[in-house]
């Protein structure tokens, strides 16, 4: 199931077709957390550091707690997304470039090319174990 | 139906005309008015600053760029300077298929206008300035075909002054020959060679200046008001759009922004997401294929001149090159969106001027033919021919005046 997911968010990029016909999901669905994990191992809460536009270069902090509330350290991670109502990825690779407090991490080259509906989906290892956190984001 | 009831219904439909023609606010839901306004020119947000070229906002630096874009000098044959592809009454191109400088180039001239709120540039975006951009075509053998050592000497005999008062002193360009440089002919080459590393250097820097005072004038080209723009903030500000556009008109854009899919790409205020897209534009034939972005986005990491590079005034903050997406195969083919503002007066269309109608762009997404190489990422709209008729009407509401901002002339800083 892990594999499938981290091979979905790898994907993505590269899938660029117009109209799939994906159903965009109801509007509680969306926001910028807190987010559990697909197998709820974190839960995670973005903070932009100015509001998301489209076209524009940004970034993003991501607080990463816990099944148990308490700050995740020492997490790898990797970005994926795209727009699933038209196929294709993001339009930039975004990175986590560093740590900035317990459990709070700085993502950077984050990019949305056009308004809608975007998933914005975070992969975090620790020793705890890998999941995908996927963010439902409107511009 | 009797004949009462007709007629009722017909005056409830004539009235239902008469009310959508004056009262436009009515035919759009919020949310896609919402996407109207921005796609307006009042979204466009202040030109952002260059922080690569130190003397982008510098009036002395615009002039000096001015007199440089339209210095024919500047080649190999004194024939050609940019203006002479970029010309000011053409929106800043030249209306052909393939550019000619000294020679005929592979590819359609791109229009000025915004691009300095591109981070890309070129069809498949090998340059991330507009400084670096203009010292391209300065060293093609088709284009201006001159060589650094030449554009330097020019410096010195007709704008030393001027140069000087921006750049510092110019180096000693006595000993150094009237063509070499690193991009020329075999005998350029050699004689670029044959120089020694300090004025190789020395001469590449007032090259680089060069393109930072053409920059300088072409970040200040900028896309005005267009009907729709006039349209939209009469619905904005009115609550009725004055007939400023036409019945057909706003049904084309009806489409625009939703069943023909083009706000996929040409959204925002430049009606572009700056993005690079393989669409299935055919090849032309004679020319070899060349692969778009796949090689533009590799060739821009690696450029002389690009953000990182010794040349530029920001290295440290160069963001579009640390995410940027390579070696990916959606590259390939793809080309840089361009701006929909004014493309009307942009005849013939596409990366090396395939389409010669908006008529036969608008059937090239209609039908989304497989691409020649890499994979298109359009599907067939199915579109009628009264929707491809509606959606050419509205493109050619995008049209305005393409001027640079002038620049006091008195302005000294």
């Amino acid at each position: 199931m892990l594999a499938a997911l981290v091979s979905v968010t790898g994907c993505s990029a590269a899938m660029m077709v117009f109209g799939t016909g994906a159903k965009r999901p109801a509007i509680t669905e969306f926001g910028l957390g807190p987010r559990s994990s697909a197998n709820r191992l974190y839960s995670a809460t973005l903070e932009p550091t100015e509001a998301l536009k489209p076209r524009r270069l940004q970034s993003v902090r991501i607080t990463v707690v816990d099944s148990a509330g308490l700050p995740v350290e020492g997490a790898a991670m990797t970005i994926g997304g795209g727009m699933p109502q038209h196929g294709h990825g993001l339009p930039t690779r975004p990175r986590m470039t560093r740590a900035i407090a317990a459990g709070t991490y700085q993502i950077e080259g984050v990019r949305f090319n056009m308004g809608g509906w975007w998933e914005f989906k975070v992969t975090i290892a620790t020793d705890r174990g890998e999941d995908t956190i996927t963010f439902n984001l409107s511009l | 139906m009797s004949a009462n009831r007709l007629l009722i219904v017909t005056a409830l439909l004539v009235s239902g005309v008469v009310c959508a023609a004056s009262s436009s606010a009515g035919l759009w839901t919020a949310a896609q008015f919402d996407e109207l306004r921005s796609l307006s020119i009042a979204a466009l947000e202040p030109l952002p600053a260059d922080p690569t070229n130190r003397v982008a906002d510098d009036p002395r630096a615009v002039r000096l760029g001015e007199r440089l874009f339209f210095d024919t000098s500047l080649s190999s044959n004194g024939k050609v300077a940019c203006g002479t592809c970029h010309q000011p009454d053409r929106n800043f191109q030249d209306g052909t298929a393939l550019a000619n400088g000294v020679g005929t180039t592979a590819k359609r001239t791109m229009a000025i206008a915004a691009t300095s709120r591109a981070p890309f540039l070129f069809w498949d975006g090998r340059k991330d300035s507009q400084w670096a951009q203009a010292l391209g075509p300065l060293e093609s053998a088709v284009e201006h075909g001159g060589t650094r050592t030449q554009y330097a000497r020019v410096i010195a005999d007709r704008y030393r002054a001027e140069y000087q008062e921006l750049f510092g002193v110019l180096p000693d360009l006595s000993s150094v020959p009237a063509s070499a440089g690193p991009n020329g002919n075999r005998s350029d080459v050699a004689a670029w060679s044959a120089l020694g590393e300090q004025q190789r250097e020395a001469i590449t820097g007032v090259f680089v200046n060069i393109g930072k005072a053409i920059a300088a004038y072409e970040r200040r080209i900028e896309f005005g008001l267009s009907r729709f723009d006039r349209y939209v903030e009469a619905v904005n500000s009115r609550g009725r759009d004055d007939g400023i556009l036409t019945s057909d008109e706003i049904a084309g854009l009806k489409l625009f922004i939703g069943k023909a899919k083009c706000t996929q790409c040409h959204n925002g205020p430049l009606l572009t997401n700056n993005e690079f897209h393989n669409t299935g534009v055919p090849a032309r034939a004679a020319l070899p294929i060349d692969d778009g972005r796949l090689t533009g986005a590799a060739s821009v990491l690696k450029d002389e001149f690009n953000c990182r590079s010794r040349w530029s005034d920001a290295r440290a903050s160069c963001a579009e090159l640390e995410y940027l997406v390579t070696n990916d195969h959606t590259l390939e083919r793809a080309y840089k969106v361009p701006s929909l503002r004014n493309v009307a007066e942009r005849a013939p269309f596409m990366d090396a001027g395939q389409f010669a109608t908006l008529t036969d762009v608008l059937d090239h997404y209609n039908r989304a033919p497989k691409a020649p190489a890499g994979h298109s990422e359009l599907k067939p709209l199915r579109l009628n021919r009264d929707d491809l008729r509606h959606l050419e009407a509205f493109l050619k509401t995008l049209s305005g005046p393409v001027t640079p901002k002038t620049v006091a002339r008195e302005t000294k800083s």
